[in-house]
Order: C-alpha cells, then structure tokens, then sequence
C-alpha cells in the first residue's frame, strides 16, 4: 500500500525546501523526494567556502526558511537546522523514475519499485539534472568520479580530469597544485570555457604537474590506468584517479515524460507555465530553474507560493511591490501585469523572455518618466547602464573628434549608451527628451544575461550596434535606410592579438574594417624589416585606400589586441560613397592625415619601435596608462607612496616591475582598458566603469579574486585594507606610526593575531582617483615630471609631433 | 599638443616659469646693490641688507616647507613638479640673494656660519640636481629591462647551471662553483656600495683561478673548463651591474644626507643669527 501525502515536492535544493518547509508549516501532508543522499545536493557540491550571493538584493525573501548570502556552510548549515526545527518529511535516495496520474491521485514510482501517492507533485527538480557519464568501459569503477568537492583532499596523485568546461579547468586547475594532472578535452581548442579560466589553464600548463590535451578522448578505464584515444593514436596513463566533468542531462526529457508541455521550440528549457507555476497537467507544479528562475532567493520564494497556492492561500509574487514601484511612472498608471505586457508589446527586445525572466529583468532596471526637454544625464550618466527607450523620442547631441556638433534622435526601441557597451572609449554627448519619454535603465550585467538568454535581443542589439557604429563613424545624418546596403554586408569579425586583418600587397578584396573594440597597428615589411606606421585605435576605419584609390593593399593590418572590426564589402561601399561626395571628402582627409602620420614614422623608425613595444605591452586597449619616462625618473617611489596614502594604505602601483623600452616604462598599473578584462566575471556587481573611462571597485568587493585572475596585466591586488595612520607630522617630529606609504609591516603583525587578523581580503586597483580634487596622485607626487597618465591614442597621436 | 601627453622635465615645469622668477629676483637684487651706495659700505645692516636678508630667510622656510609638502598626498591642483622647479631654482637664485645681503663681509661669526651653511646646502643640492639629471638614464641603460629581483633570480638560475657543469670536472672546479656561490656580496658596506666593487668578489676569483688551472688540463677537460669561466662570466657580468645598480640608487639619495642635516644645522644657525642682529639692535 503506497503512502499518501497531500503534496508530493521532488528535490530538495532551494526551491524544493522551501516549499516543503511552507506545507509543514501550513500543516500539509508532505513528502519530499530527494535523488541524492542530502538535501541541496547541487550547493553541497560549491566548492568548500565558496560565498553565495544572495541577488537581487532588493527582492525580498519569502520562505519559512532563512536564506542570506554567505559561505555555503553557512547557508547549508541553517536549511539543515531549520528543516528538521519544522519537521519537514525529507527522504533521502529517493530517485522519482515516473509520475503519473492527475489532480488528486498522482502515482510517483522510485527507482526499486516503490510507489508514492499523492494529490499534488511540486517538481523542483533544478536544472543540472543526471551528471553526464564517461559513457565507455569502467566508466562506474571506484577511481572514476563525476565531482569534485575538496580539491586539497588529494595530494601527490596522477590524476586525469575529463572535459573542458570551467568546471573541469577549475578542478585541474586546483588539483595542479599538489598532484600530477592531464586535463583531456575532446575538442582542438578551449571552446566552452570562461576567459579566465583558459588563460588559468595556460599558465599552470607552463609548469611541471599539468599537461593539457587536446582533441583526446577517453577509450576505457582500468583500476589504475586509464587508455586514451589520441590524434597520435592510443595512450595509456597510469592514474590513481580519473574526474570526470561533462556537465548534465538536461531535465526536460523527464518532464516530457511526465506530460509536461513544452514550446514548440526545441531548445526551450522551460515547459509552459501558469503565474501560479502550474503545468498543462492540473496538481503538477515546476518551480526553481526549470521555472525559470536562476537565483537561490527566487527559487524559494517560488516554493512557497507555490505551497501557498495549493493550500488556497494565493499570493502575489514577492517582488510586486517592487515592480510596482518601479513600474509606477509609466503613463496611465497601469498594474504591474499591464505594465509587462505593454513593454512586451512595444519592445521586441523582450519578445522571448518568460515573464519570470522579464520580471527579473525589470527588477535589476530602473524606469524614468521624462517631461519633454528634460536632459537625460540625470539617468544615463554612467556608461555602465543602457537605457532603452520604452515610449518617445529622445535627442542627442554627438560631438565627433574634430568637435563638430550634430543632433540626432532615437526612438522608441532603440538604445542610448549602445557603443559606449561595445567599445569603452569615452564618449560624450548631450541627451534631452524631445517628447514626453519612457526610459528604462538597464545595468549591464543584466543586458549581457538578456543577450545570452535571447537569440531574437541578439539580433536586435547586434543591428542597433552596427548601425550605430556607422552613423558614428561616418556620418550621424546617415538614416537606416541609407545604411541599408552596408548593414546588408555588414559582418562583425573577431580577432585575437596578432591576426592579420589584411596583407600588405594583396589584391583579393577591397574590404573595410570599422574597428569597434580593441586597436590595430599599421605596419608595413616592403624593405625587409617591419616599420610601424602607427596604431589606429576603436572608431576608427582602416583598409579603405585600397578602394578608394584602386591600388594593392599598402601595408599589414594586425590586430594589436583583442579586436571587434565590422566588416564591410567594399563593393557595396564604393556605390555608398560616390553617392556621397560629402562624406567621401571626409574620408579622404582622414586617409591624407593617416599618410601624414605615417611619414613622420617612417622619417624615425624610433617611433615605430615604441609603438610597437607599445602596443606589445596591451597598451593598445588601455583608455589611461601610467608611463614613466625612467630619464627623469629618480627612483624616490613618491608616486607609490601617494597611491597608498590615497587608497587605505595600499599602494595599487607598482613603480619598478614591469617593461622598460628605452626609457619608456610601463608600470604595474592598471590601464583602465576599453573592455575590462576584470569585469568579465564579478560575482556582486562591484566593478564599475565611469564615463570618463575610469574602472573602479565599490565597497560590496566580495573578495572572490575573480577579477585579479582575469588581468592579463596582474594590477589588481588582493589585500587587506591597512589600518589609519597617525598625522604626517606626528610622524615626522615624533616618529609615530610608520610614515608615509605602504606599511610594509602592517599585514604581517596581522598575520600574527595583532588584532584584525580576521579581516577578509578585497580587490584593490587603481580608481584614477577618481572624485579626488587633482587627479590621479600618482602623477601630482612625481617630483620630477616622469610620470604622466595618458591615453594611449593621444600618445601615439603626439609621438608623430614628437622630437625624437 | 596638449602638454599632459607628454612627458616634461621638472626644469622646464610651465615653460621655465620659476627660471625666470628666479632670475627677475637675482637681477633685482644685483640691480639695487649696485644702483645704492651706502656711507659705512654694503652689509647686512642697510635697508637694503635688511631686505635681502629677509627675503632670504622668507625664502629658506618655504625652501624647508618643500620636505612637508612632498609629503603631503591631499587632495587638490597641485604638482610636485611645479614645487621642485620652484625648489630648484629659486634655491639657486638664494646665492645671489644672501651673498648680497653679506654684502662680502665674512668673518669667524655665527652670521658667517650661516652664510657657509647656506652655500653647503645649495652646493648639495646642486650636486643632487646633477644627479637627478644624469643618474636616472644610466640606471635604466645598466638595467637593460632586468629588475634587480629579477637579476638576483638569474643569478641563482646561473648558480645551478654552473654547478651542473662542475659536475664533469674535478673537485677543484666545484670548489670555485661554490667560492662563486658563497663569497659574492651584492652591496654591503658603504664602500663597496660607493664604488660598486668588491676587491674580494667570490666569482671574479674563481673565474681567473678556473683559468689558472685549466691551462694545465688536457683540451677535452680544458674546454669543459672554460665553459664553466664562461658560464661564471656570464654571472660576473650580472653581479657587477646589480652593484652598479645600489652605486646609482646611492648616488640618488646621497646627496640628501647632506642637503637635509645641513639645512637643519643652517636654520638653527639662522635662528640664532637673526636674534644676535636683534640684540644688536637692541
């Protein structure tokens, strides 16, 4: 006789517990099935300390169960406890195989047989679903294991991890550290992995313990070896220990297999879903991830609404208020479900997102109603968000590098702040409401989620961009329609440092490159040895000569750093221009002063030459370097000594490491660059980028390191902050305190328990000093004149006026 | 072009703006020691004296004040640069002024210890800013891009090579490989710092006595030999510019050990001169 329960709930992460622990308090017959031997398996697996954020922060929490960010013991630590306080029915290695039936009578089957009843089944099953296996002979020996938890429990062991996620690159990574490691991957190349782990993965693969290999896969495994299917042919490895890191199974066939409708679509996660969570099967719920739900807080709010919704106790979704409030100043003060389906309506960035995904989106955005004439500044300032024009017309007007002033208008739809997002070069320009407006505000995380999420948002951002791009790089009067033939053409290339983007001498095709990101360098090998012509930094347009004076190519394009170019055929370019005499004399002005440019450094190859070092040292994607002429440079460290008594005592300089060309230097600094490196993955949110360009930390800093990693350039420190100095003159004429600069003893007495020693580490890097009367104090405290903080493309423009 | 992208000497600080106050000061002063006579002779006791000694002594406290003020990190539009221009060239211009105001009168008194004093510390600091202008490039060509943490790296990199090649030779060999290791001092004294040498240099000693032994080897070992004296070489010539490097650093800051007590001895000097005139006066 099977057991009957008024709700069933399968899976007890996040979601799962917190339904249970509404229905134990609401005093329903509960069960929960749990496929694994503990509760919240997929954060019991977080790696050991790892800090879980608990975003959005302005969400409330709605659960009978606690939940704030912290470490994952600490947050485990506190469901276990609070699970058994309120007597939640928790059974563990209870793997559902089906579910069948209807409301009221649902029959789930576990694996071995057992049969479950029960009125309603809450599935909240996440969506990491069964860990993939090897899938090849001894793939369920005891030395194979599909997780890693603690990678500093094995030490002095030949271990082989198989994959090439950042899951697996992560545990190699760790694992390097104290055992012999092979990382094999099927593919010829990283493919799947964040940017940071890849360049993690390279470094430790320079070292003795880790060996990467590539286009390998695994034939079978035997306690104690393991044979590997090569490009050379077979290998086999002696190994104490084989991890394996292939991802999931998705869940949507389990689902399927329960009834649950899905969308037409193939790829679609998430089945189809009342507000109230409900599936086409009436008493069958999904709630968490497979609802569409990405974070821990909502995926608990879910379980209890969803709880409460079978008691018959239904409740608004817990982030209403907030929605409403946000969602407050549209015209006609619609509800927050109006609301939604009027910014559905009129934006079809929106079109593919659930609601749920849509609320989430609105949530992390802000909505401005703007009078007619209002300026815009107030909202937009920042180059870290993007507004989104929901209703009306907004004017801008652009200023171009010769100072020209144009007025443009954008409307409902389009963005403000688009290329800014592509290409980190600052811009200004002056943006008002011609009409009554509605903007939405969207922080750049959340567009960047938006993007992956949405193939139809790709689509729309992509063509915004490149129309944007050529408007900016051309001629803002151009309109849509009159960019039409080169849109049609348009194709946006990437290019790692050091591809050639085009060839000295060739003939093959007469294309252009808008460079949007990144820099190139011109250089040109016609005598023998290569001569830098200049770099060309993002805006601008290179590889049109050959088109437009009909001629070979006239020098080697190669990307200096990473690079975004648009790419436009010059068939549908020439037409475009002869149409346009106007914007063609302006085009060959700026051919003419490149020539100029050129000349003057081919007259000093001496100036090629420090482009060149330049441009090797990833200057070409800085938007402000720190150089040091080291002929005037007295070697007094006054400039580190500044940058640490103007950032809590820690220098984020670093005046004598790094390459010297010449007498031109370039410091352990950090470069402020277009596309910042270290914003790629933060896991708070606390790495900003203001108008002017500068990158800074905010005080949410979790300390994860993520950031320091991601440098290529290593300016980001990990430190504790240091503690407050006694006065310049205390110290001066009573030798208190330590003196000016870094004290260098500081983190070591806290080391030893001096008080504090507790005290979490955080990321420093330099702010440009950003709000400080003066600028950057590195450059006010150099005595001498050595030290200047420069962007780039003024460098390389100024060196061509240069004396040598 | 726009003077922030480039880099600009703290002499030429605003186009040479505080040469050219310092030199409109020094012109004034000589123009109105010549242009007035006075009955008893020029000296400190005229109004003419009495105002180039104040101006003097205004002057040495602002001097002073530049030891606070590069010290100071606040907040604002100031430059350092533009301070040290100052500094430098209307420290210059003090001569001038103070040898005015002696009105070349010297004698075994307190007042002539302050004008020695004075002309000391302007003396070092001339020499300082000899340095500042000279030093620097020589720094960086010695370096040739090498850190001096990085030259220590090498250095113990070149230990194991050269140890590794002792292997194939005699005891002998090791022996020196490890004289190399344990008898080469980078800095030490003041001495050895000043001149960057180090008479007793373990390397340079076991390169010219690997030479010494090696004549008399058989050739395949004589080769082996001076491959050693070549991999030696090689650590000699990295050891000598680290030593070069701490003779530069020192040369840096060597001058300040001057400059700095001597100002402090000059303005007690000073005090206690300006309360003498006064108890002359008196």
């Amino acid at each position: 006789m099977a057991e009957r329960f008024e709700v069933a709930i399968l899976g007890s992460g996040p979601a799962g517990l917190s339904a249970a622990a509404r229905a134990a308090e609401r005093g329903l017959s509960h069960v929960v099935l749990e496929r694994h031997d503990i509760y919240a398996q997929t954060i019991q697996r977080y790696q050991k300390g790892k800090y879980v954020m608990a975003t959005p922060d302005n969400l409330p929490l709605r659960s009978d169960i606690g939940f704030e960010a912290g470490t994952r013991e600490e947050i485990l630590g506190v469901w276990g406890e609070q699970a058994e306080r309120l007597g939640i029915n928790l059974r563990c290695n209870a793997n559902a195989e089906t579910v069948e039936g209807s409301k009221g009578g649902f029959r789930i089957t576990l694996r071995g047989g057992e049969m479950v009843e029960a009125a309603h089944v809450v599935m909240a099953i996440g969506d990491q679903g069964e860990l993939r296996k090897v899938g090849v002979p001894g793939d369920d020996l005891p030395c194979v294991q599909y997780q890693l938890d603690d990678p500093e429990a094995f030490a002095g062991e030949t271990i082989v991890v198989i994959g090439g996620g950042d899951s697996a690159i992560e545990n190699a990574v760790a694992l390097a550290r104290q055992n012999r490691v092979y990382i094999a991957y099927r593919r010829a190349e990283w493919a799947r992995a964040k940017s940071g782990n890849i360049t993690a993965v390279e470094k430790a693969a320079q070292g003795d313990s880790l060996d990467i290999l590539f286009s390998t896969s695994p034939e079978r495994i035997e306690p104690g070896r393991i044979i590997l299917r090569t490009p050379e042919g077979s290998r086999e490895i002696a190994i104490d220990r084989v991890i394996a890191r292939l991802g999931g199974i998705p869940p949507r066939g389990f689902l399927e297999r329960c009834g649950i409708r899905f969308p037409a679509d193939r790829n679609a996660r998430i089945p189809e879903l009342s507000v109230t969570y409900e599936t086409n099967v009436e008493g069958l719920y999904v709630i968490g991830a497979p609802a569409g739900a990405p974070v821990i807080k909502q995926c608990m709010n879910q379980g209890y609404e969803v709880i409460e919704t079978i008691s018959g106790h239904p409740v608004e979704p817990a982030d209403q208020p907030i929605l409403a409030e946000k969602l407050a100043g549209l015209p006609g003060r619609p509800s927050v479900d109006e609301a939604l389906v009027l910014i559905r309506d009129q934006l079809p960035l929106f079109d593919e997102l659930t609601t749920l995904q849509l609320r989430e989106f609105l949530l992390d955005s802000d909505t401005h109603l703007l009078f007619r004439g209002e300026p815009v500044t107030r909202t937009g300032g920042r180059a870290g968000t993007i507004l989104l024009i929901g209703d009306g017309i907004v004017q801008l007007d652009l200023t171009d590098k010769s100072g020209a002033t144009q007025t443009v208008t954008r409307t409902t739809g389009d963005f403000i702040g688009d290329v800014g997002f592509t290409s980190g070069q600052r811009r200004t320009s002056n943006v008002r409401a011609a009409t009554d407006c509605v903007l939405i505000e969207m922080a750049r995380r959340s567009v960047i989620k938006l993007l992956a999420s949405s193939a139809r948002a790709r689509s729309i951002f992509e063509r915004t961009i490149i129309i944007r791009q050529l408007q900016d790089s051309l001629s803002g009067d151009l309109s849509e329609a009159d960019l039409q033939p080169l849109i049609d053409t348009a194709e946006v290339r990437r290019f790692t440092a050091g591809d050639l983007l085009i060839r000295e001498g060739t003939t093959d095709d007469q294309n252009i490159y808008f460079i949007r990101s990144g820099s190139v360098t011109i250089s040109s090998s016609a005598d023998g040895r290569e001569t830098v012509f200049g770099v060309e930094p993002a805006g601008s347009i290179v590889g049109e000569m050959a088109l437009l004076y009909n001629r070979p190519r006239t020098a080697d394009v190669t990307a200096s750093v990473d690079t975004e170019a648009l790419l436009i055929d010059g068939a549908a370019f020439k037409p475009f221009l002869d149409a346009r005499p106007d914007l063609r004399v302006k085009i060959d002005q700026a051919v003419h002063d490149r020539v100029l440019r050129g000349v003057a450094y081919q007259q000093d190859p001496w100036r090629g030459a420090v482009a060149d070092f330049l441009v090797e040292q990833g200057i070409g994607e800085a938007t402000n370097a720190l150089l040091i002429d080291e002929s005037l440079c007295v070697r007094c460290d006054n400039c580190e000594i500044a940058c640490a008594e103007t950032h809590d005592g820690i220098a984020r300089l670093d005046r004598e490491a790094g390459p010297t060309f010449r007498q031109l230097h370039v410091p352990i600094s950090c470069r402020h660059c277009e596309n910042p490196h270290c914003m790629a993955d933060c896991p708070p949110n606390a790495l900003h980028r203001d108008e002017k360009g500068e990158v800074w930390i905010d005080k949410t800093c979790i300390g994860c390191g993520n950031c320091s990693e991601n440098c290529p350039y290593g300016v980001i420190r990990m430190a504790v902050p240091a503690p407050k100095k006694p006065g310049l003159l205390q110290w001066l004429l009573f030798g208190r305190g330590s003196g000016p600069g870094e004290d260098k003893l500081a983190g070591k007495a806290k080391k030893a328990g001096a008080g504090g020693g507790d005290l979490p580490k955080k990321a420093m890097k330099c702010d440009l000093c950003r709000g400080t009367r003066g600028g950057p104090a590195c450059v006010r405290a150099c005595p001498t004149g050595a030290a200047i903080r420069i962007s780039p493309n003024d460098y390389f423009r100024s060196m061509t006026e240069m004396p040598s | 072009m726009n003077r922030a992208v480039r880099h600009e000497s703290f002499l030429a600080w605003r186009n040479f703006r505080h040469l050219k106050w310092a030199c409109v000061l020094s012109i004034l002063s000589v123009g109105l020691y010549l242009g007035f006579d006075f009955p008893a002779g020029h000296n400190g006791g005229t109004w003419l004296g009495y105002t180039l000694g104040t101006i003097g002594a205004l002057l040495i406290v602002w001097l002073m004040w530049f030891g606070i003020r590069k010290r100071r990190y606040g907040p604002g539009n100031w430059s350092l640069k533009g301070w040290l221009s100052a500094h430098v060239y209307l420290g210059l211009s003090l001569v001038i002024v103070g040898t005015l105001h002696t009105g070349f009168q010297l004698g075994w008194n307190i007042h002539s210890l302050a004008y020695i004093l004075m002309l000391i510390v302007i003396a070092s600091g001339a020499i300082g800013l000899l340095v500042y202008v000279r030093v620097p490039q020589l720094m960086t060509e010695n370096r040739r891009s090498q850190s001096l943490d990085e030259m220590a790296r090498a250095i113990v990199e070149i230990d194991g090579e050269a140890a590794k090649a002792a292997l194939q030779l005699s005891d002998e060999f090791a022996e020196l490989v490890r004289m190399s290791q344990n008898g080469t001092h980078i800095g030490g004294s003041f001495r050895r710092i000043i001149t960057a040498r180090d008479s007793g240099c373990g390397t340079a000693r076991a390169i010219a006595r690997a030479r010494e032994i090696s004549r008399n080897l058989p050739p395949v070992e004589a080769q082996k030999a001076s491959e050693l004296a070549r991999i030696l070489g090689g650590k000699l010539e990295i050891v000598q510019r680290a030593r070069r490097d701490l003779r530069l650093k020192a040369l840096l800051d060597l001058w300040l050990y001057i400059h700095v007590p001597v100002t402090i001895a000059l303005v007690i000097t000073l005090i206690a001169h300006i309360i003498a005139v006064y108890f002359y006066w008196g």
